[in-house]
C-alpha cells in the first residue's frame, strides 16, 4: 500500500501540511519494500485556480491507496480522489510525517 | 457616454450615489442605471418601476463526450483555470472554475467537448420614470461567476441604449475581475471612499487599478466629516488626484436609506454634492 503524506519539508521527521492542495511536498511511503518517494508539488504555489484537483491528479497518478494529511481536501479535490477510490484520512496537522505514519498505524487518525 | 461607479472597499456608498445620481440626473436628461453588482443588486430597492423585460443569461461551459474521447489530454494542457482535468480513465471538469474561454472545445481534435448554455443569472430592465432607466442582473445561487452575466447584461445595455443615454454602471466592490470588467468600457470611473484605514487602503488600490487601465476618474469622499478626512485629502492633493465632492455623514441619511428612500430630495445637502458631480464631469 501506497501512503501519501502532505508535508512542509522532505523529510520523516517534517511537519504534516494540514492544507492538501497547496502542500507543497508530498512524501510517499511504499509499505510493500518501506521506499519512499517524494513529490514535489511546490509549482502549486504559482496556480491561481483549481489547486486542489491538480493536486489529487498527482496523488491518484503515483497510484497511492491512502492520503494523510490535515484538515482535508475540498470538495473538488475529493472528487478527484474518489475516483480511484485513494482512502483519505485527516487529522493528522500538528504531527510530523512519522508520528502521523504512526498514529495510521494506531488508528488514531480520522477517515475524511 | 457611460460613467462607472467603483470603490475599492464595500460599503462606501456607490449603490447610494448611483442610484441619487442617476435620478437626479433624470429630471433633465435620458439616464440608464445598470446594477452590475450582480451578486448582490440592491438598486431596484431605491428605484422601482415597471418591468419591461428579463431574460435569463447563460454561461457557457463544456461537456465531456466519453464515446469520442481519445484522451489525448489537450483540453487539460490548454486549460489556464483548472478546470479540465484528465485523470486515468476519465476527463473531469469543474464548471465554477470554467472562464467560458471556449479554447478546450474549440481545439479538441475529437470535438469531444461541446460547450452548452447554464443559467448564470436573469437580468432585469425597468422603466423607472420618464427619463430613467434602470438594468439590474442577479446572479443565479450557487453560481460563482459574475463576469460573464456582468458582459452579457453590458452588451445588452449598448443595444438598448440611445446616442444621447447617460449610462451609469454600478460596479461591485474590490478590484477583481468582476470590477474590471464593469470599469473597462467606462469614460469615467468614480471612485467613492471613506474616511477610514480600510477605506483610504482601498482606495488605493482602485487608484493603481485605474491608473493600469489608463482610465480617467476622479474621487468621491462620502461619509466626511472624520479627522480621517484630511489623510485622504492631503494624499489626494499631494499626487493631484481630483476630489470632486464631499459628502457628510449625516444621521439623516442612513435613515433614509434604511427606509430605501432616495437622500438627494430630502437632504438639500446631498441634491447639492450631486450637482457639483454633474459639473464636475460634465453629465448635465
Amino acid at each position: 500500500m501506497k501512503i501519501a503524506f502532505s508535508t512542509t519539508g522532505l523529510e520523516m521527521n517534517s511537519p504534516i501540511d494540514p492544507r492538501f492542495g497547496r502542500s507543497e511536498y508530498f512524501i510517499i511511503l511504499d509499505e510493500k519494500d518501506n521506499s519512499k518517494q517524494i513529490i514535489d508539488n511546490s509549482a502549486i504555489t504559482s496556480v491561481a485556480h483549481g489547486a486542489g484537483p491538480r493536486t489529487a491528479q498527482k496523488i491518484i497518478e503515483a497510484g497511492v491507496g491512502v492520503l494523510i494529511t490535515g484538515n482535508g481536501p475540498g470538495n473538488n479535490a475529493a472528487r478527484v480522489l474518489n475516483t480511484s477510490g485513494v482512502r483519505i484520512l485527516v487529522g493528522a496537522g500538528g504531527m510530523t510525517v512519522d508520528e502521523a505514519y504512526r498514529a495510521y498505524k494506531d488508528n488514531k487518525l480520522k477517515q475524511f | 457616454m457611460i460613467i462607472a461607479i467603483a470603490s475599492g472597499k464595500g460599503g462606501t456608498g456607490k449603490t447610494t450615489l448611483a442610484v441619487n445620481l442617476s435620478a437626479f440626473l433624470a429630471e433633465k436628461r435620458k439616464v440608464i442605471l445598470a446594477d452590475l453588482d450582480v451578486e448582490e443588486p440592491n438598486s431596484g430597492i431605491f428605484l422601482k418601476g415597471r418591468q419591461v423585460h428579463s431574460e435569463k443569461i447563460c454561461r457557457m461551459i463544456p461537456e465531456w463526450i466519453e464515446r469520442t474521447c481519445i484522451m489525448c489530454g489537450k483540453c487539460q494542457e490548454l486549460c489556464r483555470f483548472n478546470a479540465v482535468l484528465k485523470i486515468p480513465d476519465r476527463i473531469m471538469l469543474f464548471p465554477e472554475l470554467c472562464h467560458s474561454c471556449f479554447a478546450c472545445s474549440e481545439l479538441c481534435p475529437t470535438s469531444s467537448l461541446p460547450m452548452h448554455g447554464e443559467t448564470g443569472g436573469i437580468l432585469y430592465h425597468s422603466i423607472i420614470s420618464k427619463k430613467l432607466q434602470l438594468v439590474d442582473s442577479h446572479l443565479e445561487i450557487g453560481q460563482v461567476s459574475a463576469v460573464p452575466l456582468i458582459s452579457a447584461t453590458i452588451s445588452y445595455l449598448k443595444g438598448i441604449a440611445a446616442s444621447d443615454d447617460l449610462l451609469i454602471f454600478d460596479s461591485p466592490p474590490g478590484t477583481s475581475c468582476p470590477m474590471l470588467e464593469v470599469t473597462k468600457s467606462a469614460e469615467h470611473v468614480i471612485l467613492v471612499t471613506e474616511p477610514t484605514p480600510f477605506g483610504f487602503h482601498d482606495l488605493k488600490l482602485a487608484i493603481k487599478t485605474m491608473e493600469k487601465l489608463d482610465k480617467s476618474f476622479s474621487i468621491v469622499l462620502n461619509q466626511a466629516g472624520d479627522e480621517f478626512d484630511s489623510t485622504i485629502i492631503e494624499f489626494c492633493h499631494s499626487a493631484n488626484y481630483r476630489i470632486i465632492a464631499c459628502i457628510p455623514y449625516m444621521r439623516r441619511a442612513a435613515e433614509l436609506y434604511s427606509a430605501g428612500r432616495l437622500l438627494y430630495q430630502e437632504i438639500p445637502v446631498i441634491r447639492e454634492a450631486l450637482s457639483v458631480i454633474a459639473n464636475n464631469l460634465q453629465l448635465a
